[in-house]
């Protein structure tokens, strides 16, 4: 990079490098939309309308973004723990389990608040005990957890599949589902809610859930930056030798975060379960698992980035079903498409961007001349990587402040201490003054980086997270976004 | 001619359909076993079999050809291989990140164009005999065929298989003597445990992760096209049904290594063939075996294997790690 940029401004990373993902993603969708012969801004006028443009529309919107914020939420807890979850599916499926064993068991005794508290409690102990096992696995037993919550996903449908032929089937019926819950055991729905004012409107899925998920949230992001477990969570995401040195036990934080990963996978089963369906049946979660990898990719794996993601998968969901009828020939399945475009783009080619996006400000910055000198005050860091551009590891020296801590994805590998991952933290990685320790193999997270030295890293975010092991306390200050 | 017995005939039909079922698993975990040998996860097997099935169907129905279908099936799965190599090598993106996003685009693109071309909910049009690869009746089935035991065995499980068939089985010597015998598998193996080495050795870490990730679609695209023009006739919907996954297991529960990966194919699709067989019939005293039980074996079997209950199944070290030079 002859013109070295500056650090990216914080609005740019968390807000333009999604926005050009999402674009890249939609473009290529609509080129598909186009190969079919349709027009892609007629399809994207009526996804708007359709998720927007009425009252129901809207709350079908939230409806679908309530389960996705569960899953969001829970995939970005394990990023931030350094660890892929992919059993948000399972995990949602043997959550719902739970809600619909304590409806059909209390419904006739209960009235509706203390069947929620339970319903809620039932949703994360099963969706947290289902994430256990892989959780355990991997902690004790270094089993690969993306392979187990893998396998523990097909578990969850064999599961399902036998107690609801087996167990919960109404006799006699030729339907698997369960019988119908009593009122007690449904989550009010805004229909439900409004009626009792006097408001009549047309009845929707959207319900009570929505106010547990916004709640979900705001926990997840004071546990996350403002507990000492979500400290230590964080820290041994960013460098789990790191997190080992200062006392942070990697095993027990694997088991922390999964656990509290599976309970938050687990509240689909309550939006799912006692929100809109009030029965047990198959297949209820639908993908909402994965679409939660696609929702934290995109959120940048904060709580409020998750929100937003999260409603924008909800307007696709809903917008999609409203093209599906204005244009016959487009199904559904196109937003799948879209949510496979958008892990494509902001996950695994997370890297092809950024470059762009980073050169792209260097070229304007650098015509501002101030900002430059503003942004990159690390004489070292300036100095530092006259780095080979050819295989371009580094392909600028510009870390990512990231909205709080950079959460590094997912451990492919079996050992807890190269979990590293590469698709949010690599290039704060990169960064990481190559001259000063020139030979750090391949896991560059080796202790004396982190703890011995203060590290000059371009930017001021990263730098206070060097020290942060000696002084948890200190961390409160600045780190979230 | 001797009185055969039922449990036998039974038995026959049960291993009969066992190589079947366990063909594309076989295709798949070779698949699988080539690029995660060279240290590129693959996720990924079961949207690439998924896109081969579509597209194989699409075209084998356009122009009445199964061989054209079968090119088809392994372009487009080659295609969707060189988009992980480009997320995963060139870019050094997550490799799990991006089969995850293959095993969706795939599951979703599919329905979107069959859909749109045929107008059937993604199904494609029902495919004739001659534009399918049915099975062969092998040389001398004729004259062994009235033997007494080895007979139905001959005509019904070794003969009477698909081309496809036969290739699967016969590509796992020949994985096998790539990776062990030739000095492209000795590479390959050496790049999936450490790449440095090989490239202070002067030879493209890059390189041969994208030929490893090609012969990995090559072979994911036989899969899929099995799926679509032998066991069926034609593309459904979601038609792959976990097999990837199943595959990946299976690879797991092989340790990496093409022989056993084979036989845990054959484990899985024993099991299979056999739930389907089991369903309702009472087994140990009256007991119903419950399908679903059988159904999640594979997926219980590969965890317990994983958490080194059963021997201890160690991946290639540098597996799930991108390459950078220099470090």
């Amino acid at each position: 990079m002859s013109a070295p940029a500056g650090p990216l401004p914080r609005w740019i990373d968390i807000g333009v490098v999604p926005i050009v993902n999402l674009a890249l993603a939609l473009i290529v969708a609509g080129l598909i939309v186009l190969a079919i012969g349709q027009s892609p801004l007629d399809a994207i006028a009526y996804m708007m309308s359709g998720a927007f443009g009425s009252l129901d529309g809207i709350s079908y919107t939230l409806y679908y973004a309530t389960d996705f914020i569960f899953t969001g939420l829970a995939v970005a807890v394990a990023f931030h723990a350094g660890l892929f979850n992919i059993g948000g599916e399972g995990q949602a499926y043997i959550g719902g389990l739970g809600v619909g064993i304590v409806a059909l068991n209390f419904d006739h005794s209960l009235t509706l608040w203390p069947m929620m508290a339970l319903g809620i409690a039932a949703a994360a102990v099963f969706g947290a005990g289902w994430a256990f096992i892989p959780a355990y696995l991997q902690a004790k037993r270094g089993s690969h957890i993306v392979i187990t919550t893998i396998m523990f996903n097909f578990l969850a449908a064999a599961l399902m599949n036998y107690l609801l032929v087996y167990v919960f089937r109404v006799p006699g019926s030729m339907e698997v589902v369960s019988r119908n819950f009593e009122a007690s055991a449904g989550a009010p729905q805004l229909s439900e809610i409004l009626a009792t004012v006097g408001i009549t409107v047309s009845s929707t899925p959207f319900n009570l859930s929505f106010a547990w998920a916004m709640i979900c949230c705001v926990g997840v992001w004071l546990y996350l930056w403002k507990s000492r477990g979500g400290y230590e969570i964080r820290t041994t995401g960013l460098s789990p030798k790191a997190a080992q040195y200062a006392g942070i036990s990697p095993s027990r934080i694997t088991i922390v975060a999964m656990l509290i990963s599976g309970a938050l996978s687990g509240f689909v089963g309550l939006n799912e379960i006692m929100g809109y369906h009030r029965q047990l049946l198959l297949d209820f979660v639908a993908g909402a698992g994965f679409t939660g990898i696609a929702v934290a990719l995109m959120g940048r794996n904060h709580p409020f980035g998750i929100v937003l993601a999260s409603i924008l998968f909800g307007a696709l969901f809903q917008g999609g079903s409203e093209l599906a009828f204005e244009m016959p020939t487009i199904t559904r399945d196109m937003i799948v498409v879209i949510q496979g475009l958008v892990i494509l783009f902001s996950g695994a080619l997370a890297y092809m961007n950024r470059p762009l996006v980073e050169r792209l400000w260097g070229l304007y910055a650098s015509r501002r001349g101030p900002v430059v000198a503003v942004a990159a005050p690390e004489p070292q860091a300036a100095e530092a990587p006259p780095s080979p551009p050819p295989p371009a590891p580094a392909v600028s020296p510009t870390p990512q402040p990231l909205p709080a801590a950079a959460p590094p994805a997912a451990g492919t590998t079996p050992q807890p201490g190269s979990s590293r991952l590469p698709f949010l933290s690599r290039a704060r990685r990169d960064a990481v003054p190559l001259p000063e320790f020139p030979a750090a193999p391949e896991d560059d997270d080796s202790i004396g980086n982190l703890l011995e030295t203060p590290m000059p890293m371009p930017g001021d975010d990263p730098a206070k997270k060097t020290r942060k092991p000696r002084k948890p306390r200190d961390s409160k200050a600045k780190t979230d976004g | 001619m001797a009185e055969i017995p039922d449990w036998f005939l039974t038995a026959i039909s049960i291993l009969a359909a066992t190589v079947r079922v366990s063909t594309p698993l076989v295709f798949c975990a070779m698949a699988g076993l080539v690029s995660e040998r060279s240290g590129v996860i693959d996720i990924g097997l079961e949207g690439k079999m998924l896109v081969a099935a579509f597209a194989s169907a699409v075209v084998a129905a356009q122009t009445g050809s199964a061989w054209e279908g079968l090119a088809a099936g392994i372009v487009v799965a080659v295609a969707m291989s060189l988009v992980h190599g480009f997320a995963c090598i060139t870019h050094r993106g997550d490799q799990v990140v991006s089969g995850i996003a293959i095993n969706i685009i795939a599951s979703g693109l599919t329905v979107v164009l069959g859909n749109a071309w045929y107008a059937r909910g993604g199904e494609t049009p029902q495919l004739e005999a001659g534009q399918r690869f049915l099975g062969l009746t092998l040389p001398a089935a004729d004259n062994i065929g009235h033997l007494p035991l080895l007979g139905p065995l001959y005509v019904r499980v070794i003969s009477g298989q698909s081309l496809l068939t036969y290739l699967a089985f016969l590509l796992v010597p020949a994985v096998a003597w790539l990776l062990y015998r030739s000095r492209f598998g000795l590479r390959l193996r050496a790049v999936g445990e450490n790449p440095a080495v090989v490239d202070n050795a002067g030879i493209s870490v890059t390189f041969l992760r994208y030929r490893a990730v090609m012969i990995n679609g090559m072979l994911c695209g036989l899969a899929g096209t099995y799926l679509a023009l032998s066991q069926n006739a034609g593309f459904l919907r979601d038609m792959t049904a976990g097999r990837g996954y199943i595959a990946l297991a299976a690879m797991i529960f092989g340790k990496w290594r093409p022989a056993p990966a084979m036989l845990a194919c054959l484990l899985f699709g024993f099991l299979d063939a056999g739930a389907s067989r089991l369903q309702g019939v009472p087994v140990f005293g009256g007991i119903q075996l419950p399908v679903q039980l059988i159904q999640a074996l594979p997926y219980a079997l590969t965890v317990i294997l994983l958490a080194g209950f059963i021997g201890k199944a160690i991946p290639p070290k540098a597996i799930g790690r991108p390459y950078v030079k220099e470090r």
